[in-house]
């Protein structure tokens, strides 16, 4: 038993980082971008099995590459972002998938968070707390800039630089969140919870608590199940994860039948 | 006093002129109201106005003058979690309850706006919050990018009045694009005809003649040119 208390801790500020994060993804209907995102770092991943660095860092270094990549393209071409991203980041995956050690590759796609060492899990939820400090400092300013930049812009908020900050901190929640769920299932544990916590939600602080209380709730959950059956625990987060997200559905179907857009 | 000056102003969009060569300049007080037809660059000037589009030219505005913005439209989802309430604090701690009642009293919204969602309210009364959002940063200058056929005719008159009395009770000074020549008669005391140029530029009475109405709009001038008295 003891030996899945830790991971569980983790797990729960992982996905707790991550949701948070998710929450404006969603916000800024880039759900897509931010799932595929998370497929980037394999590669990296990958090339830091075979020379033999911590794949965090590999992690971290393709995912920064692509989020600058990401920003300059958003700012500075007509390109669409979807094509890329459906071109692109996929074929990254792919990439990763050749270049991986074979014995590593399930464990990269699918991850697994119960063998974290001390060390690994004191730094997780060290770099879990930042980003959740880092994201409760600005999500104002975030909501706004997703609101309507143009109002951002006019009380003197940095658009660009902000978008920027959060693009970052997206790249350092996936490549925290990879060691749980894997390259594969990254995008479901930023983009599931707080897609369900939307589905009931009515204020932003109820959106983002329950946002975060769903990911928390399932990724120790999760764990807590995967060590009964001796399963990996990523994807049966994700199934416990998609369970909370139907749910929410059909109470959000029963409570409002109409739904659509207005400008 | 002139409050913003603007010279030579030219902005292009991947070799497009979209704003060619445009000057003109805007007291303290006054209402400035900004006409033309489709496309003839109104948003995009307003938005050069605010700095969010890059530009060649002068925009100068008196050191240290504080601009609120309302945008034209705004593509919100209906079932975005934001509450009224909510989008007023995020405009940080000047938004107490007190000041927030204050500026809907100035908009006529009802305090139980505040907890309906930002997204489920009628476009008429979003465009008023946006106003008193606009509004609640104290602003010596509102820049107003008027809706075309999101609002209906009530909704637009009241809109009218209170940027009217804003002017009137506060000095405020009001930078308006309109598309109801009606309005700019009543209302402003200065008009900018706009047409990727500099068509006209002065007193309502003075520079709307039928000829330049005509210029601007092309045949649509008699259409645009129907004054209905309220």
């Amino acid at each position: 038993m003891e030996n899945i208390v830790l991971p569980m801790i983790v797990a729960a500020f992982v996905a707790a980082s991550a949701s948070l994060l998710g929450s404006f993804a969603i916000l800024k209907r880039m759900a897509l971008v931010g799932d595929a995102l998370s497929h980037v770092a394999l590669p990296g991943m990958a090339l830091a099995l075979l020379f033999q660095f911590n794949p965090f860092i590999g992690a971290v270094a393709f995912l920064f590459v692509t989020v600058v990549g990401i920003w300059v393209i958003e700012y500075r071409s007509s390109l669409s972002l979807d094509t890329i991203v459906g071109v692109f980041f996929t074929a990254s995956l792919a990439a990763g998938a050749l270049v991986m050690p074979e014995h590593d590759l399930i464990e990269a796609l699918f991850g697994n968070i119960t063998d974290l060492s001390m060390a690994e899990s004191v730094f997780s939820i060290t770099l879990s707390v930042l980003l959740i400090i880092l994201i409760l400092a600005i999500y104002k300013k975030l909501t706004l800039n997703m609101v309507s930049e143009e109002i951002a812009q006019s009380i003197g908020i940095k658009n660009k630089r902000l978008e920027f900050i959060y693009l970052l901190a997206f790249a350092l929640g996936v490549a925290l969140g990879i060691r749980f769920v894997g390259a594969l299932l990254m995008g479901s544990l930023v983009i599931i919870p707080a897609a369900s916590a939307k589905n009931i939600a009515r204020s932003l602080r109820s959106f983002m608590t329950g946002s975060v209380v769903f990911g928390v709730a399932a990724a120790s959950t999760g764990i807590y199940i995967s060590h009964l059956y001796a399963m990996t625990p990523g994807p049966i987060f994700i199934m416990i994860s998609s369970g909370i997200f139907i749910t929410t559905l059909i109470i959000r179907q029963l409570r409002r039948p109409r739904s659509g857009r207005a400008s | 006093m002139k409050v913003l000056t603007v010279k030579n102003l030219n902005i292009e969009f991947g070799g497009t002129k979209v704003i060619e060569d445009l000057s003109f300049d805007v007291e303290k007080g006054e209402v400035l109201a900004v006409i033309g037809p489709n496309g003839a660059g109104k948003t995009v000037l307003i938005k050069s106005l605010i700095g969010l589009i890059p530009h060649r030219g002068e925009i100068t505005w008196v050191p240290g003058i504080k601009t609120g913005y309302v945008p034209q439209r705004m593509d919100i989802e209906t079932d975005v979690p934001l509450t009224v309430r909510e989008f007023f604090r995020l405009r940080g701690p000047e938004a107490t309850d007190k000041r927030i009642a204050e500026k809907l009293e100035f908009v006529q919204l009802d305090l139980e706006i505040l907890r309906k969602g930002f997204g489920e309210i009628s476009v008429g009364q979003r465009q008023r919050v946006l106003v008193a959002w606009a509004v609640l940063g104290d602003p010596d200058v509102l820049i107003f990018d008027e809706p075309t056929a999101d609002i209906d005719i009530a909704g637009q008159e009241s809109v009218y009045k209170m940027l009217y009395h804003l002017q009137k009770n506060i000095g405020l000074t009001v930078i308006i694009v309109s598309h109801d020549l009606n309005v700019v008669y009543r209302h402003a005391q200065t008009v900018l005809c706009l047409n990727r140029k500099n068509l006209c530029f002065g007193a309502p009475k003075e520079v709307l003649s039928s000829e330049q109405l005509l210029a601007l709009y092309g045949g649509e001038g008699a259409f645009f040119d129907h004054r209905h008295e309220t």
